[in-house]
């Protein structure tokens, strides 16, 4: 924060722009409630080794089959086999967070680098851009998914990553493309440009400062929508296999079991809807602040 | 404007090829072919052969997808992988079931979103308002496959209590449904749950789409004209506001077609419902290429016309738009 002092005793205080949006950020209580409990359950998943009680594979056949109770802190109930679902959540919560920061991260990144270029030059990237995206939507995406975790091979949560990377990267595209599209008739554009400017400084410097609003939004739901999909995939035994746990193959291992032990499926399904929850609620936010004009409409 | 859907479906079709050619190469290298042949004990050399004969599995995939093209156009798709069954009658099975599945959750779907939204929307804040919003987040964050087994799970829970089971939780029809009007009502009943999820994947998006909509079009300039010139607020509401709200969604449904295809994959597994879902996971599985390239060309085609009809509506809807 920089004072300017004009006349005697009018300091006027100024704020940067990052600012107004972590203010506007903070005033949104359910968002921040969000961000709060995403960063516990992330920790828990981060120390998953030294929080869980039990091992992810520990066998307890005294104790095998087993409700929710608070004893021996069998919360999420065990299975036939006395596994403590708990500490298998816990392990399942680590990969499937790290699958779904991680398709954010690489479809953002590779998203916002092809739309940005298909938006400023236009032409035939824009035009490769578009019917890639012709042909995605002409397919329906758990069924591309599918076709390519049977042709890629799935199991190892980097893989699944990368292939749901390789669907959820043209919606970004397609967003920061349209930005592009209309901040190059920009003036400020013009001007860089005349002032000789390179391309790859008015890209940088100039334009993607002003896509950040939309890029860290849909970051922020690329990781709700990755982990919904991801616990599809591997409920439907074509994502993450054992021995790398998931939050979907738990389910689908707990259905296994039978319905007699409904705790297997319910508790790792909640965990997901939590996740999916709070990630959409601090996306809600971010929106509205970095976009406060669209705060009546959508709320 | 025919011109424009005549232009979209000539291209269409170059992009059904391109995905149909990548598909093939992808599920044909996806596995050994034969491998369901394999486990087969004192199968014979020759009806080994007769396979690789008939689908000439000795060639190169380009060769192979000629064949399949030949198939698909002048033999209704052919005969699936192992040469055992004819695939249209197959398909057309599965797609009618689906479609029925499909349809009446997309209907209920958009009738509930369409209530709830423009409800929201006109008393915006209000307790209805939030409880709407907060349901719609949780229907967004839940997967479609949990909530299909819970309601299973839940299901079951009420049969260990009383005894009865008050809703099937599995396939399309009981082993003894009847005919006529039995086998509608059977149908009905094991529809249940299905569509009930099926609902609730799209209701939530659908109706936070319908408010905002309806919300940008209740502010917008002509609505407080129609108001000021001292129209009924009931009019004001039905006839200016609500019929411009409703355009964006009739896109919105047409494009999550495709989607709901897709989600019908989940649910059908869950629920082992004979449908397009189902039949394509089991063909994928299969490695059988023959079947999933058939069902794939069968939904393209729909999510196309799907799109098209959206657009052209979109456009009657809405004079505004010009196609160019």
């Amino acid at each position: 924060m920089t004072e300017l002092g004009y006349e005697a005793g009018v300091v006027l205080e100024t704020r940067s722009q990052w600012a107004y949006v972590r203010m506007r950020f903070l005033r949104h209580r359910l968002a921040v409630g969000s961000l709060v409990v995403l960063i516990l359950i992330a920790l828990v998943g981060i120390f998953a080794s030294q929080i869980a009680p039990y091992g992810y594979d520990e066998l307890d056949l005294e104790n095998a089959s087993q409700g929710p109770t608070l004893e021996d802190w069998h919360l999420f109930g065990t299975d036939q086999l006395g596994r403590d679902y708990l500490s298998r959540v816990i392990f399942g919560v680590r990969t499937s967070l790290w699958v779904a920061v991680f398709v954010a991260l690489v479809s953002t990144v590779l998203g916002t680098a092809i739309g940005a270029v298909a938006g400023y030059y236009g032409g035939r990237v824009d035009n490769l851009l578009m019917r890639f995206t012709d042909l995605v939507l002409t397919l329906p995406g758990l069924a591309i998914l599918l076709t390519a975790s049977v042709f890629l091979g799935s199991g190892e949560p980097l893989q699944v990553g990368l292939i749901l990377a390789l669907l959820f990267w043209t919606t970004i595209a397609r967003i920061v493309r349209g930005v592009f599209l209309s901040l190059r008739e920009e003036d400020y554009v013009d001007a860089a440009k005349a002032a000789g400017a390179n391309d790859l400084r008015i890209i940088g410097r100039h334009m993607l400062p002003n896509c950040v609003g939309p890029i860290v939004v849909n970051a922020t739901l690329a990781v709700a929508a990755a982990i919904l999909v991801e616990a599809a995939l591997s409920y439907l035994g074509l994502g993450i296999q054992p021995p790398d746990p998931a939050l979907g193959r738990l389910i689908n291992e707990g259905q296994s079991s039978g319905f007699d032990l409904w705790w297997l499926v319910t508790f790792p399904g909640l965990v997901i809807v939590a996740i999916a929850l709070c990630v959409n609620f601090v996306g809600d936010g971010l929106r509205d602040a970095f976009d406060p004009r669209q705060r009546r409409v959508r709320a | 404007m025919l011109s424009y859907a005549v232009r979209r479906l000539l291209y269409s079709v170059v992009v059904l090829v391109a995905a149909s050619f990548l598909v093939f190469t992808f599920v044909t290298l996806s596995g050994d072919p034969l491998a369901q042949l394999n486990i087969v004990p004192n199968l014979s050399e020759q009806s080994r052969q007769n396979v690789i004969d008939a689908k000439h599995l000795d060639d190169p995939i380009p060769v192979r997808y000629g064949y399949w093209v030949r198939d698909a156009v002048t033999n209704q798709f052919g005969t699936t992988l192992l040469g055992d069954r004819p695939i249209l009658p197959d398909l057309w099975r599965v797609m009618k079931n689906t479609l029925q599945l499909v349809l009446i959750a997309e209907l209920f779907a958009v009738l509930i979103a369409v209530g709830v939204g423009v409800y929201s929307a006109l008393h915006q804040y209000s307790p209805f308002d939030y409880t709407a919003t907060t349901l719609s987040f949780l229907g967004l964050a839940t997967p479609a496959f949990w909530l299909a087994l819970i309601l299973q799970v839940l299901v079951v829970q009420i049969r260990e209590e009383t005894g009865h089971l008050i809703l099937p939780i599995s396939s399309l029809n009981s082993v003894d449904h009847g005919s006529g009007i039995d086998f509608v009502l059977d149908r009905a009943h094991h529809l249940v749950l299905p569509v009930i999820v099926l609902t609730v994947a799209s209701v939530a998006g659908y109706a936070r789409y319908m408010r905002a909509s309806m919300l940008e079009v209740i502010n917008a300039d002509y609505v407080r004209t129609a108001r000021a010139k001292g129209l009924p607020e009931r009019k004001v509401t039905m006839k200016h506001a609500f019929r411009n709200a409703l355009i964006p969604l009739v896109t919105l449904v047409a494009l999550s077609f495709g989607n709901l295809l897709g989600g019908a994959i989940v649910v059908e597994t869950v629920f082992s419902l004979d449908g397009m879902g189902l039949y394509f996971y089991n063909a994928l599985l299969a490695n059988d290429p023959y079947r999933v390239m058939a069902w794939l060309m069968v939904t393209a085609t729909m999510i196309i016309v799907f799109n098209l009809v959206a657009d052209l509506v979109y456009g009657y809807l809405d004079p505004r738009v010009r196609y160019d």
